[in-house]
């Protein structure tokens, strides 16, 4: 099934590369448990019972298998984080994925549920997890019913529910639909919205939901892809996970390329190896810039990540040379923009959407982001003026105070500011909305420039002497 | 064996082992553990600008604008102060460049879409966001976008008005809505740009606490109907006073203009209201400027009252004391007076010999309920156990609600709550059992005898709150339930939550009955003839006597009857000389709360018309009578109180009272102990009738206050849904209450808060008065309901 694309996803294309979650994806009916039983399912979850859990969470720790959602932090050490002795504590499984450019936990949930549920059991042996909860984005149909029907069977098999393969571990998870928010992404406003409540983010401190999270216990919230590594993780061992990748970016990663490609798709590369020359023009990957045309920009990670110029494609998957550059590998969604891109109006796009998914709750991204937004459109309406784009970064300032990352560009003689940046708000919605338009305007002032009216004076003439 | 040696270490105080020294701006700032740097900066008036932060709710750390720069290991980081715990060695500025330009930029943002209508807004003036854009803001706005549209105002209750457009969503009212008052009725709706405060789809903001969402809005977001375009703050004058509405005593500001009262606001008094008022008490003051108050004194001749001038009105009086039999003058009520008042008219009553005299009108509990060990708010809201043998605390007395419910909520104390019927307090109990009207004291030794209750009880300090449940329930029965819960844990103190504004300080500096002439005795002696002048002292025993035929009778055999009044009360227009007496605002003073606790109340405005004060009246009187009196200034009647009155003490001056008062401890003579009553099984009558007040109600301070007035709701009775079918009667229609003595119709309502085999029927509201069926000699009233 290479190459083809399927009736409810966008393609999936696998080249001669090792593939850790992605390896029954060839088959039409990867989603069942019967296929799943077939290559390998539940492997890796019996050899984990049957070895003591705190070996499994160092398994875990030490293939450093780094968090697949945004922030990249290591899994293991996550779960590290959680105060001893106090229970219950739960898993929360994040595939509320909705970074704009982002598909691949989509992919992950409709062609093999089974195996993202078998990385939630191992999970929650290795933590010591009283409860799972999964939570999938409300617009992902094919995903809920995919794995809604997966549980199904998994508890019919007895994979999930009482004594798990005659073990003493015992799990229930729950499948809970969101109700279509962007900031639910972010993990503490994912809990709260499991709660029951408006989804909004916690105020931090506390940094980390794993001391007091869902219901006030610990929890662990773990993004679809970092679970769905689990399984392969198990059954051959940190070794093998680790001789994958680099030292500091082990393993395989999935990322999902739209834009101006010959073949946008989902792709799952070699982490902190593949570089996104390799990914874009490679025959194997997206098969280069679509009419042949010239690459503008791309977004390396996500909506909300700053953007990247052609001088930036050599860089590999690899978040301690992406940060310096200005960028962040985000969620692995990678936006093409080939020479024919209106920069000033993508820009509009993208600000317009995190303006219009800010929660409310604060101050900097509520008012700051629609601000951001109107002045935008106002500019990309050809009505804007010099004093417009001055403000767009003054309106920055107020969101993320200091210097906003950004990339090189040796044209401009633009030198990088590296990730990441301060900000003002409680959560990353608000800097998302500058990102875009910062970059967009650093790095294409020119067509900015191009777009406003230029005020000059008017003559008067003298009516007599 | 060590032997430990103090003498060295009594230099060094001890160590607190929380105490953390932080620097703000280069000064050395001593703090504790938990503390948020916004508060430490506060306490060394290093002002750091804030919207959504208030000290008396959770920090949410929405508005941003409280933005300060801490030294962190990788330089200094930007952080909200409200949300960040000091700690030791804290280095915090907040005047650096950085500083400034977040708290500049905030404020530009917040006003961004914010109308700035300051010249018609009412808050303008006081308006913590117009304050803070002059103090911290940048001086201009850049937005040049047209702004956000909203319909304003919109009433989302009969008492506020929201108007979205002017609201910066910090979360202030929302927060009290659902953390403080327990009323989550308002909360956000849509969200980004769109955000805003809203309802719930036809529910109002009913909340008997709506006004202090008023109060702390940071903007003119809500505004109250009564304070609305009445009044710029800076012509405002305002004086600190106590609430006397009822006698939780809550700290306020008086505010006038041109001699009229305008608005009442919440003054923070740790010990009682933390800032809080009850709707009730924060806009009666329009009943102050009532057109209906009595201007001038009355003598009636005929039917109808002529106006008369003080000399003629308080010779008529005196007169009529003069010619008096022997111990057959009696004065009924104070209890809505200052300490003052009180005590020159106990000075007058004890000089002409009056022996019939009480505060209360047989609607509260014998005054030996003052003699058990006290407690406090604080100490009942402390830790350990609170047991609630009391009225409808949120009902009657909801500042004290909102103390018991706080400390319910922060897990300090637990509540076992024994009552007739649901109340306020009822889902944050620990145990809430419901005890038929008369059984308390019945259910009581087991209940408590329970292991889990016992444990509980034994963990900690005990405190009983005790007041009248029920109107229709003999006074007894709660001494008797109160007898039993001491005979369980004889070590517990007594909260007596007697409602009336100065009911303590009343019963305790002058007007306690004494040889157990209370009301009710005092009533039925004036019905068989025995009194010939009858005093009615801002009592209105038709209005509030449970047993209406017992205060008929007393009221109309009473030779003459005197009544000293703010307005003609339903008493009042029997009476035959009337006196108008000076309101709340009108009057300097003290009072004492349900704690025992003297605070001061103040004189803002002039008397309407010709009133005067209640203690100026009984001077009058006293001279008027022969006898020498020296008072002529109310310092006079301080410093005699202090000498007269063992336990008041000398520091209960006015003058010396700062905001939180000071708790006295005065034995009122006790009267002898009500008899037991043992009430009997139901009959064939087979509802038990629970008569019991609700916060709104005909009273005549609220109905003459115009935004309350129409607060009160239809008379209805209610019973359990089981009993409503057992009746056979629908929903809503009229029903027949019935006992021996009287019937009533009344529209029957289903509640499952009200436990099977009770009626409970609203005090005081529109329509039949359920209080023709109740007879004072009978301790529990038992009645018949049939559908008509």
């Amino acid at each position: 099934m290479t190459g083809g694309t399927w009736k409810h996803a966008p393609g999936f294309y696998v080249g001669d590369r090792p593939q850790v979650v992605t390896s029954r994806f060839q088959y039409e009916d990867s989603y069942t448990l019967e296929r799943y039983l077939a290559t390998d399912g539940y492997k890796g979850l019996r050899s984990a019972l049957a070895r003591p859990a705190n070996e499994i969470h160092d398994e875990v720790k030490n293939a450093t298998v780094l968090g697949r959602g945004g922030a990249g932090f290591p899994a293991g050490n996550k779960w590290g984080l959680m105060p001893q002795g106090v229970w219950p504590r739960y898993l929360v499984v994040n595939g509320d994925e909705s970074e704009p450019g982002t598909y691949k936990d989509r992919l992950l949930m409709e062609r093999d549920p089974h195996q993202l549920i078998e990385g939630c059991l191992i999970a929650s042996y290795a933590a010591g997890l009283s409860q799972c909860f999964l939570y999938i984005r409300g617009e992902m149909a094919l995903a809920q019913e995919r794995v809604a029907a997966a549980l199904n069977e998994a508890y019919a098999a007895g994979y999930i529910g009482k004594n798990i393969l005659g073990s003493k571990f015992s799990l229930d998870i729950v499948l809970h639909w969101g109700a279509g928010a962007y900031v639910v992404g972010e993990e503490t406003a994912l809990i709260e919205s499991l709660e029951g409540n408006r989804g909004m983010p916690r105020l931090k401190p506390p940094y980390f939901p794993a001391a007091n999270g869902l219901y006030g216990q610990p929890t662990i919230v773990n993004n679809v892809e970092t679970l769905a590594n689990l399984p392969w993780l198990l059954n051959n061992g940190a070794a093998a996970y680790t001789a994958i990748g680099t030292a500091t970016s082990p393993g395989t990663r999935m990322v999902a390329v739209s834009g101006h490609v010959n073949r946008p798709g989902v792709f799952e590369i070699i982490n902190g190896i593949t570089t996104f020359r390799d990914l874009l023009y490679g025959d194997e990957f997206c098969q280069g810039i679509r009419n042949g045309n010239d690459l503008k920009a791309f977004v390396p990670g996500g909506g909300s990540a700053p953007w990247f110029t052609p001088d930036q494609l050599d860089l590999p998957f690899e978040a301690s040379q992406v940060g310096p550059a200005g960028s962040m590998l985000g969620s692995g969604a990678i936006m093409v923009m080939d020479s024919t891109t209106d920069i000033p109006r993508a820009a509009l796009t993208l600000t317009r959407f995190y303006a219009h998914e800010s929660c409310g709750k604060c101050t900097p991204c509520r008012e700051g982001g629609t601000w951001l937004e109107r002045i935008l459109s106002r500019v990309v309406d050809g009505k804007g003026t010099d004093a417009d784009l001055d403000q767009i970064f003054e309106v920055g300032e107020s969101i993320c105070p200091g210097a906003f990352p950004h990339a090189s560009n040796e044209k401009l003689g633009i030198a990088a500011v590296p990730f990441p940046y301060r900000m003002n708000t409680i959560c990353f919605v608000g800097p998302s909305a500058y990102a875009p338009v910062h970059s967009a305007l650093t790095l294409f002032r020119s067509e900015f420039d191009a777009r406003i009216v230029k005020r000059t004076m008017i003559k008067v003439t003298a009516v007599s002497e | 064996m060590t032997t430990i040696d103090t003498t060295d270490t009594n230099d060094l105080p001890p160590q607190d082992p929380n105490a953390v020294s932080i620097t703000i701006n280069g000064r050395t700032v001593a703090a504790r553990k938990g503390d948020l740097i916004i508060a430490a900066a506060d306490s060394v008036d290093e002002y750091i600008p804030r919207f959504c932060y208030h000290p008396r709710m959770s920090s949410v750390g929405m508005c941003r604008q409280c933005m300060v720069e801490v030294e962190g290991p990788r330089g200094p980081m930007m952080v909200v102060s409200c949300m960040t715990p000091v700690a030791d060695g804290q280095v915090v500025r907040t005047d650096t460049p950085q500083v400034k330009r977040a708290q500049e930029g905030m404020i530009e943002l917040l006003l961004a879409n914010h109308p700035l209508d300051c010249p018609v807004c009412d808050k303008g003036g006081e308006c913590p966001l117009q304050d803070q854009a002059f103090s911290h803001g940048a001086g201009e706005s850049r937005f040049v976008e047209e702004k956000r549209h909203y319909e304003k105002p919109i009433a989302i209750s009969e008492l506020v008005f929201l108007d979205r457009e002017r609201c910066i969503l910090c979360d202030r009212c929302t927060r009290f809505a659902d953390e403080v008052a327990g009323d989550p009725l308002i909360s956000f709706t849509q969200r980004g740009n769109n955000t805003q405060v809203m309802t719930f789809p036809d529910e109002p903001f009913a909340s008997y606490f709506s006004g202090n969402t008023v109060q702390i809005c940071p903007v003119g977001a809500l505004t109250a109907s009564p304070y609305r375009f009445k009044a710029r703050p800076w012509d405002l004058e305002q004086r600190e006073s106590t609430c006397t509405t009822c006698s939780v005593g809550c700290r306020t500001v008086v505010q006038s203009s041109r001699d009229e009262l305008l608005r009442y606001q919440g003054v923070d008094s740790d010990p009682v209201n933390w800032g809080w008022l009850c709707d009730k008490g924060r806009f009666n003051f329009q009943s102050t400027n009532s057109d209906d108050r009595l201007s001038t004194p009355q003598i009636k001749s005929g039917d109808t009252y002529a106006a008369s001038s003080w000399s003629d009105a308080l010779e008529t009086v005196a007169r009529v004391i003069r010619h008096s039999r022997e111990g057959s003058v009696a004065i009924l009520g104070g209890a809505r007076g200052t300490n003052e008042d009180a005590f020159m008219w106990g000075a007058l009553a004890d000089a002409v010999g009056v022996t019939m005299r009480d505060a209360q009108l047989d609607d509260g509990l014998p005054a030996s309920v003052f003699s058990f060990a006290q407690a406090t708010i604080d100490s009942a809201c402390a830790g350990g156990t609170v047991i609630l043998l009391a009225p409808d605390l949120k009902e009657e007395l909801p500042v004290l609600y909102l103390r018991l419910r706080d400390a319910v909520q922060k897990k300090r104390i637990r509540l076992i709550e024994i009552s007739s019927h649901e109340t306020g307090l009822t889902k944050y109990a620990w145990k809430s059992i419901r005890a038929e009207s008369g059984t308390a004291a019945g259910v009581i030794p087991a209940l408590l005898a329970q292991a889990d209750v016992s444990t509980q009880l034994a963990s900690g300090p005990v405190v009983v709150v005790a007041g009248r449940p029920n109107l229709a329930e003999s006074a007894s029965h709660t001494m008797d339930a109160l007898s039993a819960v001491l005979a369980v844990a004889p070590s517990a103190s007594v909260l007596p939550v007697l409602r009336r504004g100065n009911v303590r300080g009343a019963l305790s500096l002058g007007l306690a009955p004494r040889n157990g002439n209370d009301a009710a005795a005092i009533l039925e002696a004036s019905a068989k003839g025995n009194v010939d002048c009858l005093i009615l002292l801002g009592a209105d025993p038709l209005s509030d006597v449970a047993d209406i035929d017992l205060a008929r009778r007393g009221i109309a055999g009473a030779k003459f009857v005197v009544a000293i009044d703010t307005f003609l009360t339903a008493s009042a227009s029997h009476a035959d000389v009337v006196l108008p007496a000076a309101a709340y605002g009108e009057k300097d003073g003290t009072t004492m709360n349900l704690e025992g606790r003297v605070t001061s109340v103040v004189q803002k405005i002039t008397p309407h018309g010709t009133s005067r004060a209640d203690w100026m009246i009984a001077v009058a009187l006293l001279t008027l009578l022969g006898h020498e009196s020296n008072f002529t200034t109310l310092s006079d009647i301080q410093d005699a109180m202090s000498a007269a009155v063992p336990g008041f003490g000398t520091t209960t001056t006015a003058v010396a009272i700062k905001r939180d008062g000071v708790v006295v401890s005065v034995a009122p003579p006790s009267s002898a102990p009500a008899a037991t009553s043992v009430a009997g099984p139901r009959n064939s009558y087979e509802f038990r009738l629970d008569l019991s007040r609700k916060l709104f109600d005909r009273a005549i301070g609220t109905i003459t206050s115009p935004s309350l007035a129409n607060l009160a709701t239809e008379a209805n009775v209610f019973i359990h849904p089981l009993d409503l079918d057992r009746v056979g009667a629908a929903e809503g229609t009229n029903v027949r209450v019935t006992n021996s003595h009287s019937s009533i119709v009344l529209p029957v309502r289903a509640s499952s808060s009200v436990p099977r085999g009770t009626a409970w029927v609203p005090f005081n509201q529109i329509g039949a008065d359920v209080r023709e069926l109740i007879r004072r000699n009978e301790s529990i009233i038992d009645v018949r309901i049939e559908s008509m």
